[in-house]
């Protein structure tokens, strides 16, 4: 996905962001889930499959997943997709899955442009399997997976769910671990394989109009002249309003 | 034809009275009823839906506590058993879980991160924040649509009343046939901070990049007497304990300073803390969405800011 640290600039018909001025980047979310993974099979000896729709990058992005622990990763290419058509996306995924059988799906919870739909909701209606979104945490029992899922306010709950299944993942058990730059030059030798799969070819029905900037609604006054000035102003306007506690 | 359906439930303490309050204009507009669908274990307890013209009351044994499978299933009976031209839910945990999932098994389309919606000709024209707030995103989408609606967007102010009619709607076969079951809740633990009853409150955001860095927020919070907090992409990374995180998956905190470093603020942020008394916040990028919404604002290095205050307090 394009990578939110900068900012996005806009094509100049405003239906998409201009994604040859954007870096790409690996889904925080899906990096998670990735994490996840990696987790239950170094808990349980399963094997991780890491599956990726054709995109710019990919190939590096799965490289990182095979530093990361996955032991296979597929590409399923089928030329151009729309980026914001998440059904269609989550459909060929569908199908690749099929093909693949695992017992368990894990993916990020939502990527930040996915306004027609997330990927886990939509690969459990195509697969017809349980699915259980905002996921924190996971492990498999016996032919169960017993997951966490967040409500707000730090309350949540613990479900099990049979497999397979599908999860969109918040945050894995423990953050994801860093990769070496060893690990990632023994990972370059590793080639994720393609799959070609049929797709559903179901339109999107909804017309992606336009993209524009967040008004500006109430602008911050702006505290100027450099860090020194601008504590002391901080300061002494903290004082003023009686907030400061000394 | 013309009706909107709203999903009243949810986990936790959910009150769909500020999501009847948003699709009242849509009812009005469209020429309908409004029709809340209500589920629960028992008998049905029908609080908080007295916006509604019709509430929907579906009651089974699997309906409480919410387990995603159970309620998908549940919507998707309401759905077609009502055939509205809209169907709401609010953009939480089983908005996320249920939104899409209930459009591609209705057959419908689905809109999600809704923050606006009108109808035109017929369609829903939609507006929503992506990008981590960066961007609206104008669609069009021909009806019936099931739309998410981010939590921010929705009014404070009660809802007028409805008619409250009272109709029951069967449960489904499926929901006997369930393959998720509810071990138990979870809680924060009792002895954790609680960041709603902090007087003061300095959250470090993604800018703070490493862990090692959050000592110097955390040090400055204590200058000030303040909590230290955080935002999703900094309690994800590790870097600081869950229960101190602020926005839609932790805590809605209303201080009386809130002093943002590094925080962008995205959406689910801004709705925990949109209700701060005086916001103050500091980032590099001048066009952060925090300054938005911040009263005060600094564009500079937070450690530099951070090292300035503390000379001075």
């Amino acid at each position: 996905m394009p990578s939110l640290g900068e900012e996005l600039e806009l094509r100049e018909d405003s239906r998409d962001i201009a994604r040859d001025a954007v870096g790409m980047t690996i889904n925080e979310f899906d990096d998670q889930a990735l994490e996840e993974a990696v987790l239950i099979k170094e808990a349980t000896g399963a094997t991780v499959t890491a599956i990726a729709l054709q995109a710019d990058g990919i190939e590096q992005a799965l490289r990182v997943a095979f530093a990361r622990g996955a032991d296979r990763a597929l590409v399923v290419t089928q030329g151009e997709t729309d980026p914001y058509d998440a059904r269609a996306a989550a459909l060929l995924l569908a199908n690749a899955i099929r093909a693949i059988g695992p017992d368990l799906v894990l993916t990020g919870v939502q990527t930040p442009y996915d306004l027609f739909g997330q990927t886990a909701p939509y690969l459990g209606a195509a697969l017809g399997w349980p699915q259980v979104s905002v996921v924190s945490g996971a492990r498999i029992l016996g032919d169960k997976v017993r997951v966490m899922q967040e409500y707000s306010g730090g309350r949540g709950a613990v479900l099990d769910v049979v497999l397979p299944a599908v999860l969109g993942v918040q945050s894995a058990t423990t953050p994801p671990r860093y990769v070496s730059m060893s690990r990632l030059r023994q990972a370059m030798s590793s080639t994720a394989e393609g799959i070609t799969v049929a797709s559903d070819g179901v339109a999107m029905r909804s017309t992606l109009e336009s993209l524009g900037r967040v008004e500006v609604r109430q602008r911050a006054t702006m505290l100027e002249g450099g860090p020194e000035d601008a504590a002391s102003q901080l300061v002494d306007l903290l004082t003023e309003r009686g907030v400061l506690h000394r | 034809m013309g009706d909107v359906l709203v999903y009243a439930g949810g986990p936790g303490r959910i009150d769909p009275r500020r999501l009847l309050a948003w699709a009242r204009p849509y009812v009005d507009a469209l020429g309908g009823a409004l029709i809340a669908l209500v589920v629960t274990a028992g008998p049905a307890t029908t609080a908080g839906s007295e916006a509604a013209d019709v509430v929907l009351e579906m009651a089974h044994p699997a309906l409480a506590p919410y387990l995603p499978e159970a309620h998908e299933l549940a919507l998707v009976e309401a759905v077609k058993s009502s055939k509205p031209d809209l169907v709401l839910l609010e953009n939480s945990t089983a908005g996320i879980d249920l939104g899409a999932a209930v459009a591609a098994r209705a057959g419908l389309p689905f809109v999600s991160y809704c923050v606006d919606l009108s109808v035109v000709n017929g369609e829903a024209v939609s507006v929503s924040e992506i990008y981590g707030g960066q961007l609206l995103a104008t669609a069009r989408t021909p009806m019936p649509v099931v739309v998410a609606v981010n939590s921010a967007a929705l009014p404070e102010a009660p809802p007028e009343r409805g008619r409250g009619e009272r109709r029951s709607l069967p449960p489904p076969p499926g929901l006997e046939q369930l393959r998720t079951t509810f071990v138990e809740a979870t809680e924060p633990p009792a002895d954790a901070v609680d960041l709603t009853r902090a007087e003061r409150i300095v959250c470090v955001g993604r800018g703070i990049a490493g862990a090692q860095n959050v000592e110097v927020a955390a040090q400055l919070a204590a200058a000030l007497g303040a909590e230290l907090a955080a935002s999703r992409p900094v309690v994800d990374a590790g870097w600081v304990p869950k229960v101190r995180q602020i926005g839609k998956s932790g805590v809605r905190v209303k201080p009386k300073l809130y002093l943002g470093l590094g925080v962008s603020g995205a959406p689910e942020h801004v709705e925990g803390m949109r209700n701060a008394e005086l916001i103050v916040a500091v980032n590099q990028d001048p066009d952060a969405a925090i300054f938005n919404l911040a009263h005060y604002g600094v564009v500079a290095d937070l450690f530099d800011i951070a090292e300035e205050l503390e000379k001075l307090l």
